[in-house]
């Protein structure tokens, strides 16, 4: 009999062991960011870190570690994807949700659901074979390795999630919202407009924040089809280098504990805290979301 | 003077701030078939519930008073819940069969409460299905799903696996709610024949129900106990104007 | 036509062209690569080892150290997200603990790869010594799909009905004989339907693997979980920007994104498969 209750308890501390795992290791993360990412400015200005001083780690006499152009280039190309993505994403979710039948829903959802699971290295390849010789070709640039590509790359990727989530926004507005408008002789494209879209803005809001968070994030598409120079881009058909692309590229050549090496981890540590304020917005609004909706 | 079983005393139940139960006193006497009955939200429910410390699992509930169990509070810190409940069976609203066969749900509550030998649990399980009504028509299917059963076997089976581990009470939270009338007669027949092995608590929004099966009813209303007595007492002769406007249609 | 008709039929249109133009994409990805791709896309492809400095051959090492990298990660997540999740589920009190468990696992869903990455050569490659290794790749990769197997099981956890549990707990049951015996059981399409996710999105990440154990070349297939191994999506990245001929293994870069992207299709149409078969 003593032997059951010794189970239950035994799981319960078991199973809550596991569950600290979880907070060991995002406080783990954090820790290892700050810990190396801090020894850089023993050596590194933090004002010439923090500015748009060129990026050139490795240069014999005197290197310079400025993440300025990085970060910009980081924000350029995450900003441009969202300009695609989102009124994209919106349009056929509202067209999912208002316009097509059930049937037509119940296949093309699924299907859109399906783009999410391409991996990044494919959608990059598909950046380097046919995004950019068709940029080049339109734009008459030597290569289309670009900001722009890496928009319209990571537009693609943000888009099923974008889709899905407000899709489920748009459906979840109560019918009672939009038979008021029709009543007063609105047609579907007014009520759409003004009712539907307005009722659940925040939640869609919500999911243009995940989808922002996954794109500052996102490595191996923007490394790949973005052309790779560290200078500072002046227009979006210039080749960039993001954050992400420069720790993947220099991390596995880098002599370990060098200003360099520590000067990567600083770089983690920037991007971690923009994605993490990112985040924690887009759950503070999917919380308002929730609240609102009880 | 026949024996009281449970004895519910100044119980009050608070989910967050909103007060469900006010001030419940009522003495179930043992052996007997007591309805509790109500309009719905009166708290009826939710009073059965208390009985088997389920509102346990509801973190915003708070329990205040006492409901003793032949003389000790089960709603004590210190009262193993485990234990309660291997006393106090409960069946539920629609019948919750576990997904397994026939024979492993009646056998669950025995093994895991290590009853019987293995060499016994066959003639237990018999025996349960027996005393459910329920043994004919599943006998040759004991290692089929429950989930096959009709809504009525599966009730029966539910009441099969209750008493299989032998509690001293039963909790009925409208077992025939989701039944057609005669899965409901076959239950209210089941439930008539184990008068005397248990002492049954049966919530009941039928009141009809409530006459055929109950030897004392109670009636409740927002949270409060109006009235409590012999069953032919509280539907011929109510005491209090609330209890007659329910039990002659007034409301509800 | 009214100004207010017009503005309507405007305004749908945009709605389905932007559907049109999504859908294209779609189909334009799945073209590209099953056009381009199939030409070199065989059974001795796919069974090969790669040749004369990868212009030649196949890609069945990077096929077999996937494979086993996500086998491991999934192996080395499953328990931990599962406790986790039955943890949260089942038995967390709403308190302050509970609540940084579960921040804390929505913000590492959150968490850039690229950084599991920097953690994984930190803790596992450096700290723990098992140097760019399978092992050090499981563990990161493990780590990276955590949060959505906790989140999966989580939901499949909560779509158990209140009243198996209740039932359960009413005959006398422990909470855990209550979770083994009922939850659990009830339970394993929907964690399973997420265990499965969890190989596609372990198969198809790059960043977390680069520094971990992933190998640009390898003559030989790992012989231990402490050797470094080829994977699809490295490989797919060599041939496609790291390779002295890049224009001449195109057709071999677009068989291995082909088979990359049907691995990763074939996954999920199992995970959907699973949910639609315990959906009745």
């Amino acid at each position: 009999m003593k032997s059951r209750f010794f189970w239950d308890t035994f799981f319960n501390k078991t199973l809550s062991a596991a569950a600290l795992v979880s907070v060991l290791t995002l406080a783990g993360i954090f820790l290892l960011l700050l810990y190396n990412g801090l020894q850089a400015f023993s050596t590194i200005d933090i004002a010439e870190f923090l500015s748009a001083a060129p990026w050139n780690p490795a240069a014999y006499d005197a290197p310079v570690f400025g993440i300025g152009a990085m970060l910009f280039s980081t924000l350029i190309v995450t900003f441009g994807s969202m300009l695609i993505a989102v009124p994209l994403g919106i349009g056929t979710a509202a067209f999912l949700s208002e316009m097509a039948s059930p049937r037509l829903r119940n296949l093309l959802k699924p299907a859109i659901e399906m783009l999410a699971a391409i991996p990044s290295v494919v959608i990059g390849f598909l950046g380097i074979v046919l995004v950019a010789p068709g940029l080049a070709q339109v734009f008459d640039l030597p290569n289309g390795l670009n900001a722009l590509n890496g928009s319209i790359l990571l537009a693609v990727m943000a888009l099923p999630t974008l889709i899905s989530v407000s899709e489920d926004a748009i459906h979840a507005v109560p019918d009672y919202y939009k038979e008021a408008s029709y009543a007063l002789g609105a047609n579907r494209w007014e009520t759409l407009l003004r009712v539907t879209l307005p009722a659940c803005k925040s939640g869609v809001l919500a999911a243009v924040m995940l989808g922002l968070g996954r794109a500052l994030g996102e490595t191996m598409t923007v490394l790949m089809a973005t052309g790779n120079a560290t200078a500072m881009p002046h227009s979006i058909f210039d080749p960039v280098r993001t954050i992400t692309a420069t720790v993947a590229i220099e991390m596995g050549e880098v002599p370990f504990r060098t200003p360099h090496f520590y000067s990567l981890f600083a770089c983690a540590l920037v991007l971690f805290l923009i994605t993490l304020g990112v985040n924690i917005a887009a759950e503070r609004l999917a919380a308002r979301l929730r609240k609102k909706g009880q | 003077m026949e024996k009281i079983k449970l004895d519910v005393q100044a119980l009050d139940l608070f989910f967050g701030k909103k007060q469900v139960l006010k001030n419940i006193h009522l003495s179930i006497p043992e052996g007997k078939i007591t309805a509790l009955i109500g309009p719905s939200g009166c708290g009826k429910s939710t009073l059965l519930r208390s009985i088997n410390r389920l509102h346990d699992l509801h973190p915003d509930a708070r329990l205040m008073g006492k409901i003793l169990l032949d003389g000790h509070n089960i709603l004590h810190r210190n009262t193993n819940v485990v234990h309660l409940r291997r006393r106090v069976g409960m069946v539920f609203q629609k019948p919750n069969p576990f997904p397994m066969s026939i024979a492993e749900n009646v056998a669950y509550g025995l093994k895991i409460n290590a009853l019987c030998s293995k060499s016994e649990m066959r003639a237990r399980v018999e025996q349960s299905l027996r005393n459910s009504f329920l043994w004919e028509e599943v006998a040759d299917d004991l290692d089929k799903s429950a989930l096959e059963l009709s809504g009525g076997q599966q009730q029966r089976l539910c009441i099969a696996r209750a008493i299989a581990v032998e509690p001293e009470v039963i909790l009925f939270d409208e077992p025939c709610s989701a039944l057609d009338p005669i899965s409901t007669a076959k239950i209210e027949e089941l439930i008539m024949g184990l008068r005397g092995k248990f002492t049954q608590v049966i919530v009941t929004h039928n009141m009809q129900q409530a006459q055929r099966v109950a030897d004392y009813t109670a009636f409740m209303y927002l949270g409060e106990l109006i009235e409590f007595g012999e069953t032919r007492q509280i539907f011929e002769k109510p005491q209090q104007e609330l209890t007659k406007n329910y039990v002659s249609g007034h409301f509800g | 036509m009214t100004k207010k008709t017009i503005s309507r039929f405007f305004g749908f249109a945009l709605l389905v062209s932007a559907t049109l133009l999504v859908l294209a994409i779609i189909g334009l990805i799945l073209f590209d690569l099953l056009a381009k791709g199939s030409s070199a896309f065989s059974w001795h492809f796919l069974t090969s080892f790669p040749q004369k400095g990868m212009t030649e051959g196949g890609i069945f090492p990077a096929i077999f150290g996937t494979t086993i990298v996500t086998l491991l990660s999934t192996a080395l997540a499953m328990p931990l997200g599962i406790g986790c999740a039955v943890y949260l589920q089942e038995y967390a009190a709403d308190n302050n603990l509970t609540r940084l468990i579960r921040a804390s696992v929505r913000n590492l869903a959150g968490v850039p790869s690229i950084v599991y990455g920097l953690f994984g050569l930190s803790i596992f490659v450096e700290g723990m010594g098992m140097g760019v290794s399978v092992l050090a790749a499981g563990c990161t990769l493990g780590l990276l799909t955590l949060p959505s197997i906790i989140a999966t099981t989580e939901e499949a956890l909560r779509n158990v009905p209140r009243l198996s549990r209740e039932g359960s707990l009413a005959l006398g049951a422990t909470p855990w004989e209550c979770v083994y015996t009922v939850v659990l059981p009830s339970a394993v399409p929907g964690i399973l339907t997420g265990l499965i996710l969890a190989l596609s999105r372990a198969a198809g990440e790059t960043a977390p693997i680069l520094f971990t154990g992933v190998a640009f070349y390898s003559r030989y297939l790992p012989g231990s979980v402490f050797d470094e191994f080829m994977a699809l999506p490295y490989h797919l990245y060599i041939l496609s920007t790291q390779h002295h001929a890049i224009e001449a293994v195109r057709p071999l870069a677009y068989a291995t994104a082909l088979t990359l992207l049907l691995l990763v299709f074939l996954l999920n149409l199992t995970a959907f498969w699973v949910r639609a078969r315990h959906k009745r």
